[in-house]
Parts: C-alpha cells; structure tokens; sequence
C-alpha cells in the first residue's frame, strides 16, 4: 500500500496554506494512502497509446476572436474587496521582515 | 577586499548566461477574458469576473495570443508543438487573484529555436548562436503598490494596493538554454540578444516592446565557473532588468560581484536579486535555496491547442524579413561603412533613418543628421531619440532645404534645434526665425573683400596659386555672414576674387 507521511502531509498543507491540527495531518496522511493505491490500479493497464486527459470534453482549440467587451466598472469590481484604497484592492502585507 | 576590475574577472572566470524574456503581447483583448488591455488606465477599470477570478468565471483562449507566439516561435527558429497545454502555476501572492498563473509547463508551444547575434569586437564583428530552450504562453499579473515602509518596496510595508489591469494580458516568455562560451563579451552578447529578440518582435507587430513600460522584460541568470572547467557555478537571477544599456550593466556587475564572492573563497548564493537603475548595482530578493514547488497540473478549464500544418505554414510564410538580413541589405543599400552601421544600431536609429530615407532624403544625409546632430540633442536632453518633437519627414525636408541650397548646414543646426524645441516643421522655423542663406553675390563679395584685406598675406597666398589656404578665408567670410551663406558660392566668389 503507498502511503504519505505525516510529513508530506504538513508540507502539502504548507503549500496549499491550509492549516491543520496534528490530528488531521495523520488522519489523512492514511486516506492520501487509499486515494494512492485506487489511482495507482490505473498503472496496471497497457495505456501506451492513450493521451493523457486533462478536460472531460475530447475538445480542442476552443477559442475566442481578439474583440474588447465591457469591463466591469470599478466600483462593481472592488465591491466584494473586505478592503480598497484608491480604486484598488487593499491586501496585509506581503512579505514577513525575515523573507 | 576591494572590488576586482571587469579585466581581473575575465583573467580568471568564464560566465555562463542565461536569459529569460517576457513580452507583452499587443493584442486589443486579454488572455483569457475580453477586457481591454490599454496600458495607464485608471485602476481596476480592465477588469471582469474572469480576471478577478470570481467564483464560477471559465477562460478562454484568445486566438490572436495563439497566433502571435506561434509567431514568435517560428522566427525564433522554433519547433511548434503539434500539441501543447496550459497549465496552473500554483502560488500564493496577491498579484494574481485566482492564487494561481495560467502558464504552460512541460507542454510549450514552441521549443528548440535558436538567434544569432551579431556583436563588434576588437577582432572585428563576431557571430554568438543563442539557442532557445521554448517559447510558452501565459498570463501576465497585476500591479502591486507597496505602501509604508521603505517607499515603494515590498519589504517593511505595512500593506499593498492591487491593481489587476495587467492582470491576464497574454505574456510570452522567451527563455534561452545556458549560454556558454561568450567570455569577456558576455555583456554585450546579452544586449544584442535582447535587442534581436526586440527588433524580431517588432518586425513582427505582436507587441509593443517598450522596455520602459515593461512590455519587454529581461531577467538575466549569470554564473562563474573557472576558466577550462566544465562544472558550471552557482546562478543568479537578477529581475527588473528594463532596458538594453541595463542588460549589460546588470550583467558586468553580477559577474564582478560574484568574482569578488569566489576570489574570496566564498559561495554565490542561488537567488533572485533586483536591479537598480540607479546604481547599476542589484540587491538581494527572494533566496531560491528551496526549490519552489509551484505543482504545476494541466488546466482542467482549458483545452488542448493543437494548431494544424496548414495555419503553420501560412503563417511561416507571412514571417517579415529578419532583422538582421534588413540590416544587412540596408548596409548594401546605403552603402554605409561597418562602424557607421554599428553606431546605427547602438544609437537605435536604424528605423527612423529607413523612414527618412523612404520620404526621399538621401540616405547618407539621412543618417548624418540623425546619429549627429538630432543624437547629440537627444544625450544632452537625456531622452530617447524617438521622443523628440523631430520625426523623419522633418529630417527629409531639410536634406532638401539644404539640397535646394535654401539652408547652409549652419543653419540646418539652428533649424533642428528649433524643429525639437516645437516650433513647428522646418519650413516653418525658417519662416518663424527668418533663417535665410545670404544669397546676394554684392554682400558676400564686401565680406570677401573685408576678409582680404584683413588677411592680405593669406589672400596673396592663394593669389599667387596655394589654393589650400583659401580654406582659412572661407572660413573668415562664413563667419563674417554669421554662418548664413552658402560655402560652396564663397568658394566660387573668393578664388574669382583672386584671380583664379
């Protein structure tokens, strides 16, 4: 059985910015597992041959003309912003002092 | 330690580029959504739930973007992927609101390209091949305005102001594999790259490429390795590289800076460093001693772009004539010396004399005023040549003033100069100022007689057939007629005058 550890875990909570209890890091360090082995049985088959599927639709080359439509007025964009300043989305600082 | 001389670094390091450039495509509508991509509108006023990735809102791929990279790839001497994909660049920052970058991975939709350059040395000029690993398609990201702290600077602000008109502009990023093999001229193999890439891109009307405004960016990796050896060095990454004389002075300066770091027997760290225009110098940024892990994943939004043979080839034969054989042929064309040429292309002129000369100035004239005096204007004004009120029609109509004989190249001067300063088209300046050649025979001959007799040693001189020191005269009788009259009737009145 493949398996995640508790580790591998805690460092995709960290990228995702997800924050987790010690708990929920081994509890689903185990379900990743399952998750894992139910994939990994796709391995089993000859798929040499077979494009890799990214999209549920077998489409290609959908695309639109180059044409401007309307934006939204400010207002309207900066409306579900929790905080603005000058027309623009305020947002905490970015980086720490020590990055 | 003190800094080791540019001279002392190449004694002893060989560097070893790399370049990466993105260009702002200058298609009318976004990327991914139909907003408009205008550069300096008012905040947030190019927006839509696509680009603000609201809850719900799908991409969809601007055919135009599409093209123009293709473009880029086949003059580029790419390879165009028959199949290619975008993927998500997973990352946290609030430059792009979805937390994420639409960008392209494993799956570029150009690869394996190469650009030869072609720089002066003092063997003579010198070709350099600067292959190109791919050429992928992506999103650009807002504009952050960092407020408190260190003006304008991300570290020590108390928070940040987000504007996403750039946000989803289609960007192509250019990156080349290591370039190896350039030595002392490593410098100025990377401008002239940049400026080919420049030159190509325009040719080919898919962006704007102003560097100042950032539709053309470079980020440049150099590393040292010993002189010989084949094991390459640590690598930096230095950004916010926005213009060709900067690209040379980041790059001299990393290379010096990390000589002084190894002389010393220190380590050059891997990291991301920020240019400064001002001091030629960079500092540090993000330290990249942790591979970034952006898990990349195929975008379930988007579907695959698998271009067919035929567009390709339509569109490899729409492909403009390539910079460089434009060079070339204008070179025959004008027949301009090679140092004349290479003072063209540093200049950046070689467009604006081309549009001088199809308005009918001869291309010789053309070019003097432009590299000479119309430069000289420029330096001392601190502008780019391009930014002065004096266009190529101007320049045209006065090689033909001159031509006509209406205008001494005295005069010419005082024209320009009132041309830039916005007093209208040369014509009109002359009116305005009253600039006329003395045409009249009886006052140019009083100056010559003035002039004789002042001179009379001179003037017996010529008298008696040294015709060499006429020259001393003309020169006396231009001055007398403040410039205004012509040389060549001076000289036909003078050498009359005694007697020849």
């Amino acid at each position: 059985m493949s398996s995640l550890s508790r580790d591998d875990v805690a460092k995709l909570a960290g990228l995702a910015r997800i924050e987790m209890t010690e708990a929920e890091l081994v509890e689903l360090s185990s379900q990743f597992g399952l998750i894992l082995d139910a994939v990994a049985r796709v391995q089993e088959m000859d798929l040499s041959g077979v494009k890799a599927t990214s999209h549920p639709q077998p489409l290609e080359n959908v695309a639109r003309p180059d044409v401007v439509h309307p934006s939204l007025s400010p207002e309207d964009a900066l409306s579900g912003a929790p905080a603005q300043e000058d027309s623009r989305f305020r947002v905490p600082q970015i980086l720490g002092e020590a990055e | 330690m003190a800094l080791p001389t540019y001279e002392e670094v190449i004694a002893k390091w060989d560097p070893v580029l790399g370049l990466e450039v993105h260009v702002e495509l200058n298609t009318q509508s976004k990327m991914f959504c139909s907003c408009a991509t205008e550069f300096g509108a008012a905040p947030n006023t190019q927006t839509c739930p696509v680009c603000l990735a609201l809850p719900g809102a799908l991409p969809v791929v601007n055919e135009k973007a599409i093209e123009s990279t293709i473009l880029i790839g086949l003059a580029l001497n790419c390879k165009i992927a028959p199949y290619s994909r975008f993927a998500r660049k997973n990352y946290f920052y609030p430059d792009m609101p979805k937390n994420f970058q639409i960008s392209q991975y494993d799956e570029p939709i150009c690869f394996d390209g190469y650009v030869d350059v072609e720089i002066e040395t003092e063997e003579g000029a010198k070709q350099f091949r600067i292959e190109i690993e791919r050429v992928h398609m992506e999103e650009d990201t807002g504009k952050s305005l960092h407020v408190g702290g260190a003006t304008g600077r991300i570290h020590g602000a108390d928070y940040s102001l987000l504007d996403y008109n750039r946000a989803g502009i289609p960007l192509v990023e250019i990156v080349t594999k290591i370039v190896p093999g350039t030595g002392k001229y490593a410098p100025e193999v990377a401008k002239a790259y940049v400026a080919e890439l420049r030159d190509i891109l325009r040719g080919l009307k898919v962006s704007d490429v102003k560097m100042e405004q950032g539709s053309l960016r470079c980020d440049a990796n150099v590393s040292l390795k010993p002189i010989g050896s084949d094991v390459l060095g640590t690598r930096s990454e230095t950004k916010n590289v926005n213009s060709l004389r900067s690209v040379e002075r980041a790059i001299r300066g990393e290379m010096i800076r990390h000589a002084e770091l190894l002389n010393d027997g220190k380590k050059v760290k891997q990291e991301t460093r920020h240019f400064q225009e001002d001091t030629g110098l960079t500092r540090s940024g993000r330290s990249k001693e942790q591979a970034e892990d952006y898990r990349y994943f195929p975008d379930p939004d988007l579907v695959p772009v698998t271009p067919a043979a035929s567009w390709i080839e339509e569109l490899r034969a729409s492909l403009p004539e390539r910079p460089s054989l434009r060079r070339k042929r204008l070179k025959e064309e004008w027949n301009v010396p090679d140092k004349e040429m290479a003072a063209m292309i540093n200049a950046d002129v070689l467009d604006i004399v081309e549009a001088t000369v199809l308005m009918g100035a001869d291309p010789t004239k053309a070019r003097t005023w432009w590299l000479g005096e119309i430069s000289r204007i420029a330096n001392e004004k601190e502008l780019p040549i391009a930014e002065l009120a004096i266009t190529p029609a101007h320049v045209a109509e006065l090689v033909e003033l001159v031509a006509k004989g209406e205008l001494t190249d005295k005069l010419a001067r005082q024209v320009v100069e009132g041309v830039v300063a916005g007093e209208g088209t040369p014509s009109e300046v002359v009116a305005k100022r009253g600039i006329k050649v003395v045409n009249d025979d009886g006052a140019l001959m009083a100056a010559i007689e003035k002039v004789c007799a002042e001179q009379a040693e001179t003037a017996e001189k010529v008298r008696g057939g040294h015709l060499p020191a006429a020259g001393a005269l003309i020169g006396a009788v231009m001055k007398e007629t403040k410039g205004q009259a012509d040389a060549a009737r001076v000289r036909e009145l003078l050498l009359g005058h005694l007697g020849h």
